[in-house]
């Protein structure tokens, strides 16, 4: 059994490989304590782990609460998402953890049927889930049946209603949705679905209970958090901490740099936080005082000597293209974003009437797709507006800043075709 | 008890994934109907009183000439005073 208050909880790794299933029930023996796990859910005040921090309980509870005679459970462990690493490096941790918490939500709402999705670019990803899967299927048939699946790995794939359209019908787009919160469906069957790291964690709150979860973290954002830390460092890390983790704190222990310019929180659809703020804590409440939130616990760090525009305009760019190109404003709204940003980062004649374009057209576009890929751009877009004020200021009236030449921090993925869309 | 409430005001929702930006509803619905530069609706989001009867007859209007049927009326019955 794991010390209620230590670190690491989720990668808990000794070897170089994930552990094996008699080595992952050895580290995580039970305690045997947890009577009514959907109760000890509820108490432990889990919040999803893939961005949108929606308590686990209340969506368990709404799966619960329908007649559907098929129930699915999905683990979401697509990350698609090119700052992210947290899914990828929890299973090749320990994938047991994270089939344990998928079960352990089956039983809670009735489900024989739990699909774990891996984007199919991740090979080894795909190579542990399913020796994982094998291992438990040749210790007992019993139980619900688990299946891999691997869709393509767009950004918008792992949108939740994409990947169910995917299970259901093997197209990853996202659906339209018009009264949330629904419940999605495969054919008849009523889906529960879960990031994989939210899933871990509901294995280990099945195992240990409430109050052993709520030893780490805040009051109000209780539990550890995978935090995959990019950008300005040494070595790209994902690292566990306690949610409430002064940000310095972790920028120190993944040895980045510590005088920032500017701090990107939450992945590539987050926001911008000055450099300034490194002292607040990594937490829903704390980021809620600069408009940032955790989201699917990213950091990217841009040092001194980055242009902000020119990262915006990149991940702007790069976002665009991975829209689905289903929703008008979206499809055309999004390109004529990136290309503003653009005129903005070249500072040429336009660049003035580009910001003025540019404000408009997001507040044109904010709630306007069947998804919320726009949302988050234009949330991404807003926030780096504010944050580097002066910057845009100075180039839009031509005057680049000297990093505007120089290397780029952010990665995003190369571009298929130069600029355009590859789309399955 | 088991007193019926009508619905006093309605929204008019678009599906964009459907919607191919045809323009009729801002044609026929111009009350409630805004296009954008690409020629895709922005719609009123304040729900509208369902007896203006101008706003409501238009709504219909849009929701049964769009070609793609991308419109849809949705009635909201206030909540219990």
């Amino acid at each position: 059994m794991i010390a209620p208050s230590s670190l690491p909880r989720l990668i808990h790794q000794t070897t170089r490989r994930p552990l094996t299933l008699v080595e992952h029930e050895q580290a995580f023996s039970s305690s045997g304590e947890v009577v009514d796990a959907l109760k000890e859910l509820e108490a432990s005040g889990l919040m999803g782990r893939g961005g949108a921090g929606f308590p686990t309980h209340r969506k368990v509870e709404l799966l619960r609460s329908q007649r559907s005679r098929t129930k699915y459970v999905v683990v979401n462990a697509m990350e698609g998402e090119p700052a992210s690493h947290k899914d990828r490096s929890l299973i090749a941790a320990n994938p047991h953890l994270v089939l344990d918490g998928a079960e352990a939500l089956a039983a809670m709402i009735g489900a024989k049927h739990i699909a774990v999705c891996v984007a199919r670019e991740f090979s080894t990803t795909i190579n542990h889930m399913e020796r994982a899967i094998h291992e438990r299927q040749r210790r007992s048939q019993r139980g619900p049946l688990i299946e891999l699946h691997t869709p393509p790995g767009r950004y918008v794939a792992g949108e939740e209603s994409a990947l169910v359209h995917w299970l259901d019908d093997n197209q990853c787009l996202p659906q339209y949705r018009p009264n949330r919160p629904n419940v999605l469906r495969i054919g008849q069957g009523v889906v529960l679905l879960d990031n994989a790291e939210t899933c871990a964690n509901v294995g280990l709150i099945a195992r240990y209970g409430a109050e052993w979860f709520r030893s780490l973290g805040t009051s109000l954002h209780p539990g550890s958090l995978l935090v995959s830390v990019t950008g300005a460092v040494s070595h790209p890390t994902v690292m566990e901490v306690a949610a409430g983790t002064p940000i310095r704190q972790i920028l120190e222990a993944a040895q980045a740099d510590r005088d920032p310019q500017a701090l990107l929180l939450g992945g590539y659809s987050g926001e911008w936080i000055s450099g300034r703020n490194i002292d607040l804590s990594f937490d829903n409440a704390a980021l809620k005082t600069v408009n940032a939130s955790v989201g699917a616990g990213i950091i990217f760090v841009l040092p001194k000597s980055g242009c902000g525009i020119g990262e915006i305009y990149n991940i702007v760019r790069w976002m665009a293209n991975e829209s689905a190109r289903q929703c008008g404003p979206c499809a055309f709204g999004l390109p004529s974003m990136a290309d503003d940003l653009g005129l903005l980062l070249a500072g040429s004649k336009e660049a003035g009437a580009a910001l003025r374009r540019l404000n408009e057209q997001a507040s044109q576009i904010d709630g306007r797709g069947a998804c919320h890929h726009p949302d988050g751009v234009v949330r991404f877009v807003r926030s780096s507006l504010r944050v580097f004020e002066d910057d845009i200021r100075a180039h839009a009236s031509g005057r680049p800043c000297a990093g505007a030449r120089g290397p780029r921090f952010a990665t995003v993925p190369r571009l298929e075709r130069g600029d355009e869309l590859v789309w399955e | 008890m088991g007193v019926k409430r009508r619905p006093s005001t309605f929204v008019l929702k678009v599906n964009p994934i459907l919607c191919d930006g045809f323009g009729h509803c801002a044609e026929l619905a111009p009350e409630l109907v805004n296009v954008d530069e690409w020629g895709y609706p922005i719609i009123r989001q304040e729900p509208t009183k369902i007896n203006n009867a101008g706003a409501y007859e238009s709504a219909k209007y849009a929701v049964r000439g769009c070609p793609r049927q991308a419109l849809q009326i949705e009635k909201i019955t206030d909540a219990q005073p």
